[in-house]
C-alpha cells in the first residue's frame, strides 16, 4: 500500500515541476507538501534501503544487521537521533554515512573505496545504495528527539571544529555558511534562509533532512546538502565522510538537540 | 610595513592577547585547518587554493560574525581601500542595459560552472534593485532608486565603483564580495553595474 501511494505521487511530482517553475513562494510549497503528505517518494528509498539492510551482499556475504550505529549491535531505532558521535572501535566521531561505510568494510568485506565510490544518485538511473541506506535508518527515527551526545573529547573537538568551519570565509567570494544562514529572515532571491546559529533554525533545517527534492528527483542526505552548500559557496569539492562534513554536521546535530527528527520529508 | 602586514600582526594579537581560552583557541584553529586540508579535493575551476585565506578573510572568520574589533575593523577598510583600481580613463559609469545582466547572472566560479561560460554578479540575490525584478533576497539593503535619492555626483560614483570593486574598503567585514580586487567582475562590467546604480534612464531610479 505504501508503494502505491508513493506511485501515486510520484506521477503526481511527473506533473508538477512547471507548476512549480512558475511560482517556488514558501506557500506553494507548504500546500505542495500538505497534497503529498502521506505519498512522499522517499518511502521508495527507505524501502530499498531496509532491503539492502537486511541482504547478504559483499564478499563475506552478510547483512548489516549486526552494524553498530552507536546503540548497540543491530540497533536501528532512535540512532540517528544521536548521530554524530564517538565510536571506539573506529576512534573517530563518524556521522551515519561514515558509519555505514565502516560497517560495509569491516562486516560485508567491501574496499572502503568500494563502499564511498557512489554516495549520491544523478536522479535518474543511477542509484545510490549509501542514500537508500541512510533513508531507511533515519526513518527509524522520525519522531525520536534529537540527543546529540557530547561526552567525549574527541566529539567536543569535533563540535568546536564545525563551529570554526561554520565562520570560515574563503575562496573567490568571501562566503562563510555564516554568510547565508546567521540572520533571521532573510532570503537569497526567494529562497527563505533558515539561521542556523540558532537552536530553532537549527532544529528546523537538521530535523528535516535527508529529503526528497521534488526539482531533482532524487532522495538527498545531509552530507549531499553540505556538498552542495559548500559548491555555492565557492569552495573545492567536499570529501564524502571527511572530517570537515563530520565536523559541520556535529556543530549543526548537536544545535538541534531537543527537536523531535522528523526525516526523511520532501522539500522543493 | 606593508598593511597587510600589519593587519596580519593585529589579528595575532587579538588571538593572542585573549585570556585563559587561548591555548583551546589555537588548538581549534590547528585543527580546523588540518580538517580543511584533508577535506576537499579540487573539481572544475575551484583549486584547493581557494582555502587559502588572506588576511581580511581571516580576521572576518575570527570575528566569527561578529563586528570585529575597531582597530581590526579600521585596518581592514585601509587595506582593502587601497586595493581599488579606478579606471584610467575616468569614465566611472558604463551601460546600465549590461549591467542589468550582469546583476541577474548567478553563475560564475562555482566548481560546476563552465569556466568559459558567463560570470555574474547576481547582485539581485542579495538586494532589491529595479521594482519590475520580484524575485530579490535581502542579505543586503535594498538598492530601488538609489541613485534618484542620492545624485550622480562625481564623489557618488567614485564610491559606488569602488563599493562594488571591493565592498570591504566601506564596511568591514561585510557578506558583500568584492567583485573587482578577487577578480570577479572586470572594470568594464563594474562600470556597466555602477550605471545600474546610478544612471537617471536605468529602471532601477523609475
Ligand atoms: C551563498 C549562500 C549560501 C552559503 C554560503 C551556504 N548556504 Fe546553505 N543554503 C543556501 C540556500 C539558498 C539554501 C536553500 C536551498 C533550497 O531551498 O533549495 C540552503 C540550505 C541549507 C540547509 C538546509 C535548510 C533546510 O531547512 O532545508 C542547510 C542545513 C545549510 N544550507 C547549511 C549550510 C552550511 C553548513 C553551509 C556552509 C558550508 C552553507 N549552508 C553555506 C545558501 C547558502
Ligand atoms: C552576498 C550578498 C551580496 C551580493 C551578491 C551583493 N551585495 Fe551589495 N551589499 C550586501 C550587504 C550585506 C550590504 C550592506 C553592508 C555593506 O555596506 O557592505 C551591501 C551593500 C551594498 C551597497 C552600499 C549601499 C549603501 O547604502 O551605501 C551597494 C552600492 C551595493 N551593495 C551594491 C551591490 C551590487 C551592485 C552588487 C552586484 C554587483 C551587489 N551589491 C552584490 C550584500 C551583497
Amino acid at each position: 500500500m505504501k508503494a502505491v501511494r508513493a506511485a501515486v505521487a510520484l506521477v503526481a511530482l511527473a506533473i508538477a515541476p512547471s507548476l512549480l517553475a512558475q511560482g517556488s513562494t514558501a506557500d506553494e510549497i507548504a500546500k505542495y507538501r500538505a497534497a503529498l503528505q502521506d505519498g512522499n517518494p522517499a518511502e521508495l528509498w527507505e524501502g530499498r534501503g531496509e532491503a539492502l539492510w537486511k541482504q547478504q551482499r559483499g564478499p563475506k556475504n552478510v547483512s548489516l544487521e549486526r552494524c553498530d550505529l552507536g546503540l548497540g549491535a543491530g540497533v536501528v531505532k532512535g540512532a540517528y537521533a544521536q548521530l554524530p558521535r564517538y565510536f571506539a572501535d573506529a576512534d573517530r566521531v563518524m556521522d551515519l554515512e561514515t558509519r555505514l561505510v565502516w560497517c560495509m568494510v569491516t562486516l560485508q568485506g567491501y574496499t572502503e573505496a568500494d563502499a564511498k565510490k557512489n554516495p549520491f544518485g544523478n536522479g535518474n538511473d543511477r542509484k545510490s545504495d549509501l542514500e537508500a541506506l541512510t533513508a531507511y535508518v533515519t526513518s527509524e527515527s522520525r519522531g525520536v528527539k534529537m540527543n546529540v551526545p557530547m561526552r567525549h573529547a574527541k566529539e567536543a573537538e569535533a563540535y568546536r571544529v564545525g563551529e570554526k568551519l561554520f565562520y570560515f570565509r574563503g575562496g573567490t567570494h568571501d562566503f562563510a555558511c555564516a554568510t547565508c544562514h546567521s540572520e533571521e529572515g532573510k532570503r537569497i532571491r526567494l529562497q527563505d534562509l533558515p539561521d542556523l546559529t540558532t537552536a530553532q533554525g537549527a532544529q528546523k533545517a537538521y530535523t528535516t533532512w535527508p529529503a526528497y527534492r521534488v526539482s531533482q528527483g532524487e532522495l538527498r542526505t545531509f552530507e549531499w546538502r553540505l556538498y552542495d552548500c559548500f559548491r555555492q559557496q565557492r569552495f573545492p569539492e567536499l570529501v564524502f565522510g571527511s572530517d570537515a562534513a563530520i565536523a559541520l554536521t556535529m556543530f549543526l546535530a548537536r544545535n538541534a538537540n531537543g527537536a523531535p527528527f522528523d526525516a526523511p520529508a520532501i522539500k522543493r | 610595513m606593508r598593511p597587510y602586514a600589519r593587519l596580519g600582526l593585529l589579528v595575532v594579537a587579538a588571538i593572542v592577547g585573549g585570556c585563559a581560552t587561548a591555548l583551546d583557541e589555537s588548538e581549534t584553529a590547528a585543527k580546523t585547518a588540518a580538517a580543511l586540508k584533508a577535506s576537499f579535493r579540487p573539481a572544475g575551476q575551484a583549486g584547493l587554493d581557494r582555502l587559502e585565506q588572506d588576511e581580511t578573510q581571516r580576521a572576518c572568520s575570527l570575528a566569527a560574525g561578529k563586528a570585529p574589533p575597531k582597530d581590526v575593523a579600521a585596518m581592514i577598510e585601509q587595506t582593502n581601500l587601497a586595493t581599488i583600481r579606478y579606471p584610467a580613463d575616468g569614465k566611472l559609469l558604463g551601460d546600465w542595459k549590461n549591467g542589468e545582466r550582469i546583476a541577474q547572472e548567478g553563475r560564475g566560479k562555482q566548481f560546476s560552472d563552465d569556466p568559459k561560460g558567463p560570470v555574474g554578479a547576481n547582485c539581485y540575490a542579495c538586494h532589491q534593485l529595479s521594482k519590475g525584478e520580484l524575485s530579490f533576497g535581502t542579505i543586503g539593503p535594498s538598492l530601488y532608486q538609489y541613485g534618484k535619492l542620492r545624485g550622480n555626483s562625481v564623489d557618488v560614483q567614485r564610491y559606488t565603483f569602488g563599493k562594488i570593486y571591493n565592498s570591504e574598503a566601506f564596511t568591514a567585514c561585510t557578506n558583500m564580495p568584492r567583485f573587482g580586487h578577487k577578480g570577479i567582475l572586470s572594470e568594464q562590467q563594474i562600470k556597466d553595474v555602477a550605471a545600474l546604480l546610478l544612471d537617471p534612464a536605468s529602471p532601477v531610479n523609475q
